[in-house]
């Protein structure tokens, strides 16, 4: 069976110049067989990096990658809509569902369900597997047990089973902007303030205890998931996609490194020690995985 | 058209009282985890249901049964024994948020209405009529998220009923798509139907006599001496920040939603049901809420003007909004 390492939708507002920089380097450098693009927080930011797609797609595609396009999240506004059903009818490319405001929209033909969309058990898996879906990333918090129970009806129904094995969790999502708040501002008038932090902006705890991270209308984990020391069970698992979730810290290093445990090159432990070099001692968790606190390294 | 008063039960004694005082209908679930708020204590054994259903009945109230967690995969038959249970006793309505679920009682129970919980996240027109046309869902629970304009333009779009929630806890976090008590507990919302779950909570005064709130090993607020402490839900906690001078609260402050006053409005707008937040509060707390929802609902209706001061005292001190159903400044 082959497993691909994928590379998540950027999550965070870096410039377009940051994005157009770090996915020459991705199509160049990075061993990821699948690469996610789109704006899937804040349909305000889509609008400043439109213009690329086509030169990165391109580029990414003469590196040897496939390309998806992930919608957008949170689906309230007219535009919002009106984009996600055109998206919807997008032809050249897989597209990846974040919002049940597509299900309308897509008509049977093939499309991927993303992370937040709520695929906890096989009798939701199935109902939308008969409506076209073709490929499942399942929730950050769905424990070693029921992820075991999609894979064998992923397996049966002949789909694709896609988790997230590294980068910040993506915990809660909202109507409010939570970055434009922290700056006394609103939604409508936040000035873009959420590109100051490229990987989000931290809050902690009242004893200073770092605890989670705000991206916009995204609450974020602050610790990383890392699952490289759990890889091999999940690659045995019959899990059949791994992705990496962008970050501004060495991509192309994490694909390596996660890649060379893949092909049996690397020992997981002498490659988790590289990504903690990288990264800091308590920069990592896996609680979820195992059912217990998420924020924990068990 | 008359709006419908939809209350809460945790207890058989809560539901009773909500029926003598009131309600049209009332909203309540199982004693597990298929309902998002399953704290111990609280709910319905089958039994009791059956009981509860029948006195609702009696007295001409319906009975909404909420099923609106997920069901983890290898847990799901406890989703569908919750769904045949409803079923076998009469509810009027399903409560759903899982596609899995949503699926399962529509087609073994055809005739039971369903109703999108809030915890589906249905935000806009598109997403809810899919689950209409998908499972033949009745009525919308909408996130709490829209003005009341927004609302009245959606009641347009959609085939099916709109409720709202009019009074009580204000989630601010996409319900349903929440994580945050799991991160902290390992408990999950969505999974297990707990949020800030009391197994987890702390208490801890520090030698200056400050009290601080905990969610498992988190310190999600303090308090001075002088100050009552409130309870840790992440949400609604303090935390620091590089661009603030201390603390602040990075997504909402403890406060409680009360529309009242807009109820006129929103009866224009074309909303069919009005929800009241609280299952997990006490029988005399629902009794009085709901009189006074009542008294307020029934004044609207006969085009008076509403007295609202018996709901401002049951906000226990707590500060009120009309959230994001006043302004879009709220986002």
């Amino acid at each position: 069976m082959t497993c691909n390492l994928t590379l998540g939708p950027i999550l965070f507002h870096w410039p377009a110049e940051n994005k157009l920089d770090f996915y020459s380097r991705i199509a160049d450098e990075a061993p990821i067989d699948t690469v996610y693009l789109g704006e899937v927080i804040c349909s305000k930011r889509a609008p400043f990096f439109e213009q690329h797609y086509s030169a990165v797609v391109e580029r990414l595609e003469r590196g040897g990658k496939k390309v998806v396009f992930s919608s957008l999240c949170e689906v309230v506004l007219k535009r919002e809509r009106k984009a996600i059903e055109e998206f919807c009818s997008f032809g050249s490319h897989e597209i990846e569902i974040n919002n049940s405001s597509a299900l309308l929209h897509i008509d049977g033909r093939p499309h991927r369900i993303g992370p937040m969309m709520n695929i906890y058990n096989e009798e939701t898996m199935a109902h939308l597997a008969s409506r076209g879906a073709s490929h499942f990333v399942l929730p950050v918090e769905l424990p070693r047990a029921s992820t075991e129970i999609l894979v064998a009806r992923g397996r049966e129904l002949g789909t694709g089973i896609e988790i997230q094995v590294f980068g910040r969790a993506s915990l809660a999502v909202s109507a409010r902007c939570y970055h434009a708040r922290a700056h006394g501002r609103t939604k409508d008038n936040c000035q873009f303030v959420c590109e100051e932090d490229l990987d989000g902006m931290p809050l902690r705890t009242l004893e200073g205890k770092p605890f989670l991270a705000i991206n916009g209308i995204q609450t974020l984990s602050q610790t990383y998931l890392n699952y490289i020391t759990e890889f091999q069970e999940l690659i045995t698992a019959g899990i059949t996609d791994f992705r990496l979730s962008p970050h501004t810290c060495d991509m192309v290093l994490v694909a390596e490194n996660f890649k060379a445990v893949l092909d049996g090159r690397k020992d997981p432990a002498e490659a988790d020690a590289a990504l903690t070099l990288m990264m800091g001692d308590s920069a990592f968790s896996n609680g979820f995985w195992y059912g217990r606190p998420g924020h924990l390294r068990v | 058209m008359r709006p419908e008063l939809v209350c809460p039960a945790g207890t058989p004694a809560a539901l009773r009282a909500a029926v003598d005082a009131g309600a049209d209908a009332i909203y309540c679930g199982f004693q597990n985890a298929t309902n998002a708020r399953n704290f111990p204590g609280l709910n319905f054994t089958v039994e009791e249901m059956e009981q509860s259903v029948f006195y609702a009945h009696e007295r001409g109230t319906k009975v909404l049964l909420a099923i609106n967690t997920f069901p983890p995969a290898g847990k799901f038959d406890l989703w569908k024994e919750a769904v045949d249970a409803g079923g076998r006793i009469g509810v009027d309505a399903f409560i759903v948020a899982d596609i899995g679920v949503a699926t399962y009682a529509a087609k073994t129970f055809p005739d039971i209405r369903l109703h999108l919980s809030v915890q589906a996240a249905a935000s806009s027109s598109d997403a809810i009529r899919y689950y209409c046309k998908e499972f033949g869902v009745k009525r919308v629970v909408l996130p709490r998220i829209l003005t009341i304009p927004e609302i009245k333009v959606l009641a347009g779009e959609i085939p099916c009923e709109i409720e709202t929630f009019v009074f009580g806890n204000h989630g601010l976090m996409v319900e349903g798509r929440c994580s945050l008590t799991n991160y902290v507990t390992g408990l999950s919302t969505n999974m297990d139907g707990v949020c800030s779950p009391a197994s987890e909570v702390k208490y801890e005064r520090d030698a200056t006599g400050n009290l601080s709130s905990k969610l498992g090993e988190f310190t999600i607020d303090c308090f001075s001496c002088n100050d009552k402490a409130g309870y840790p839900t992440i949400c609604k906690g303090r935390y620091l920040t590089d661009c603030r001078d201390g603390a602040y609260y990075a997504f909402e402050e403890p406060i409680s939603l009360n529309l009242a006053q807009m109820l006129p409005d929103m009866i224009e707008a074309g909303i069919h049901a009005f929800k009241i937040e609280g299952r997990q509060r006490s029988r005399a707390y629902v009794k009085s809420v709901v009189t006074a929802f009542r008294k307020v609902v029934d004044a609207v209706l006969e085009g008076g003007v509403p007295d609202t001061a018996d709901l401002v005292s049951l906000t226990e001190g707590q500060k009120q909004t009309e959230g994001a159903f006043k302004t879009k400044k709220w986002r």
